[in-house]
């Protein structure tokens, strides 16, 4: 925060801002701004993260001691099913797509809105629908059959609300979908003047891909979960060996989709590390095509990989041999990512800001996620610890380490630009840390108590293993503080004499940072022409206007 | 409105125009996969219980499919007429040809409405079946059966809807450039193709 801004000021004449622009009920939950819905979006995470957050804190008090004594058996099972599904599908999914992405794809690209900005709208509306039900499913009896449904536990013997559960998540995915095709129409045919593909920022790459995934994956678990609902209600049995159907089937259906969803949730949090890099290091990024095509790359690989999660199911061991295959190629492409933004950083004037301790933070964490990952995709290995909290473990350190300490790199790195206000830097910094600390307290210890044998979604386990599990919860604790202090300072510096933040605090490249913060209500002041190539560090003028 | 804002957040009407049918292409891309979960379990379950398989589909009335093979590709071909008609400047040609598509669309719901009562006689309905069948192979493909042409015929229902709202709407049958037909039109022939793939895998697997 250190540097003034590096390039030319919009002009100063600028148009109300976003946020000006009215300030009735009616012009936010009515509105079709990209960015007004970008801002719902942030709300209503936020609020799924807190719910998700309270069963993760029972979770974790519950296992405190060896005999599970805060929690029933029943309660135990409930509290992690709505743990998982609630983070997945209601904060991991839409956390970066929805509010970064919602926000910054338009912009970034010089587009006054999404290309269906109706559609957008009505994305949120649906996901509010689903995430109403999901509510209604915590309260109304809760859910034990874990995020996976897996059959014939789903669809046979779980009690409670599973089929409210089941359509909650079939009625998200819709809002996926939408928010997927309206990006893919959005990158394809809103560009600006001069925004060529080989000028697209790598965070709307990462999006592009994303969106493919949202379009193509969703549907299939959509399709399994209608198959799963069919059979508790109507009897189809397609999964139940005893009407008929194969339980195998399920996995292969939902691993079809659920692997890919692993990727739903890290590809946009790669885009946001590669916007943080770039700006700290104020360094064209080392290899700018390997890393948008490895977007592409983790995309279309990433369909071909779950048979892994089925090594244990019975499956053949040639196709578990091809399975383990793919899945150590898939690493290819993330580390290429790795790689490209060390080197980057190497030799670079970097800036060492919240933003860029979040992003080294989440390499950190990706790495030590991806690396054990590869772990996991050895057949031998994988047949030691599956569902253990090995397995916990690792995909923690991919979807919290990585997914959500990119999510909030991001939102420090564009909070000035979508609020118009500066936020305590030292704060951030110590939350920053703070996350990384609890981060690595929480969940290191589970990789060692399940590399010695805990299984995952067990509440009662043997005495040795406690004292592992103990500094698990206490980083869980120290993780709560972390996550906690944005909340604290971001909303702080959103109240009245809150220190206004100019175009481009960060001196950072990009069309977003040539429009005044908050941007005005068509993100521009007439048309923007890109004339130059994407992080053209040092910043001379990397954009000019209708004058070309 | 000014005129540039008529099209917001496109510059102009050609674009939005070629923003419509790509978004319209990637949702179609979406049903695709959506029906891909159906067609991938069939294919496994004929790779590995093939006679099985066989013997289950030789339950399906064979000409029942074929003549509503027959009735949707019909469909299809007047939905794209329409589509040339509306691009013609001939909008009661255009109404006509959506009228006759959806009428023909309700035609092949009439026949499978047949015959599922059929099967329902015959015991073939998921939770009847079990007693008709040698294994649990035969009774899965009866079960994707119904579960893979159930969702067909929820897509014709939304099929025939849409080419209704389309053939009413004066806005859409004069519109040269045939944005909403079209697009009805699209979803409409994706409604065929994805029956053109049913139809083999189910009916005809059953031909000895």
């Amino acid at each position: 925060m250190t540097d003034e801004p590096r390039f030319e000021h919009p002009p100063e004449e600028a148009a109300t801002s976003y946020l000006a622009d009215g300030y009735s009920l009616r012009s936010w939950f009515l509105t079709t701004d990209h960015k007004r819905i970008a801002l719902l979006y942030l709300v209503s995470i936020t609020f799924f993260f807190l719910v998700g957050a309270g069963a993760a804190a029972l979770i974790r008090l519950d296992l405190l001691t060896p005999q599970g004594d805060l929690l029933s058996n029943d309660g135990y099972n409930r509290a992690f099913s709505i743990h998982g599904i609630v983070m997945v599908w209601f904060f991991l999914i839409p956390a970066i797509p929805n509010v970064l992405g919602n926000f910054l794809v338009p912009i970034m690209i010089g587009a006054r809105d999404l290309a269906f900005p109706r559609l957008n709208l009505l994305s949120w509306y649906i996901y509010i629908l689903s995430g109403l039900l999901t509510l209604y499913v915590v309260v109304g009896g809760g859910v034990d059959t874990g995020w996976t449904f897996y059959t014939p536990l789903s669809s046979v013997y779980a009690n409670g609300a599973v089929v409210a559960t089941i359509v909650a998540v079939f009625i998200s995915g819709f809002s996926t979908i939408l928010t997927g095709l309206n990006f893919i129409v959005t990158i394809h045919k809103l560009r600006a003047p001069g925004m060529t593909w080989s000028r697209l920022p790598l965070f709307i790459w990462s999006h592009y891909a994303v969106s493919i995934i949202f379009v193509l994956a969703t549907p299939v678990l959509a399709i399994t979960l209608l198959l799963v609902a069919a059979e508790r209600l109507i009897g189809i049995g397609v999964f139940d060996p005893r009407l008929g159907g194969d339980p195998l089937l399920f996995q292969h259906l939902f691993w079809f989709y659920s692997h890919p969803a692993v990727y739903i949730m890290v590809l946009p949090a790669l885009g946001v590390v590669s916007e943080l890099i770039t700006a700290a290091a104020h360094k064209r990024i080392f290899g700018y095509w390997f890393v948008a095509f490895a977007s592409i790359a983790i995309a279309v690989i990433g369909f071909m990989v779950w048979g892994h999660h089925m090594f244990v199911s019975g499956q053949s061991v040639y196709a578990s041999a091809v399975f383990s295959f793919l899945s150590i190629a898939v690493a290819v492409p993330s580390a290429i990512k790795v790689y490209n933004w060390t080197v980057t950083l190497y030799k670079a004037d970097i800036a060492i800001d919240a933003p860029l301790l979040f992003a080294l933070g989440f390499i950190g964490l990706f790495v030590a996620g991806g690396l054990t990952g590869l772990m996991l995709a050895m057949l031998a290995i994988d047949v030691h610890v599956t569902d253990t909290y090995f397995v916990v473990a690792h995909f923690h350190y991919i979807m919290v380490g990585g997914s959500v300490t990119a999510f909030f790199g991001g939102l420090h790195f564009w909070w000035p630009k979508i609020t118009g206000r500066l936020y305590n830097e030292t704060l951030a910094r110590i939350a920053a840390i703070l996350i990384l600390i609890g981060f690595n307290i929480t969940f290191f210890p589970q990789f060692m108590l399940g590399y010695e044998g805990m299984p995952r979604r067990y509440h009662v386990y043997p005495p040795e293993f406690q004292v592992l599990h103990v500094i698990s919860s206490m980083g869980a604790a120290l993780l709560a503080i972390g996550y906690a202090m944005p909340a604290v300072y971001l909303i702080w510096s959103l109240l009245p004499g809150g220190r206004r933040a100019p175009a481009n605090p960060w001196g950072a490249s990009g069309l977003e940072w040539t429009t005044s913060s908050p941007p005005p209500q068509h993100n521009f002041i007439g048309q923007p022409v890109v004339v130059r190539q994407p992080y053209d560090y040092p910043l001379a003028h990397p954009v000019s206007r209708d004058d070309g | 409105m000014a005129e540039e804002e008529r099209f917001a957040p496109f510059a102009d009407a050609a674009r939005a125009r070629d923003a419509d049918r790509l978004g319209m292409l990637i949702f179609l891309a979406s049903e695709i996969m959506l029906f891909g979960g159906i067609f991938a379990a069939a294919l496994a379950l004929r790779l590995e219980h093939g006679p099985d398989y066989a013997a289950a589909a030789g339950h399906l009335k064979l000409w029942l499919g074929t003549a509503n093979t027959a009735i949707l590709l019909t469909s299809s071909l007047m939905a794209a007429l329409a589509v040339e008609a509306a691009r013609a400047g001939a909008p009661r040609r255009a109404a006509r040809a959506l009228l006759a598509a959806l009428l023909l669309g309700c035609a092949f719901l009439a026949v499978k409405g047949v015959e599922y009562a059929g099967e329902y006689r015959e015991g073939l309905m998921p939770g009847t079946a079990t007693a008709h069948f040698d294994g649990p192979a035969q009774t899965l493909f009866m079960n994707l059966y119904f579960v893979g042409t159930g969702l067909h015929a929820v897509h014709v229902t939304i099929g025939i809807l849409l080419m209704a709202m389309a053939a009413l709407s004066q806005r859409a049958r004069q519109d040269r450039n045939a944005m909403l037909i079209g697009n009805v039109a699209l979803y409409w022939h994706l409604v065929d193709v994805v029956w053109l793939f049913l139809y083999p895998t189910l009916y005809l697997a059953g031909v000895r």
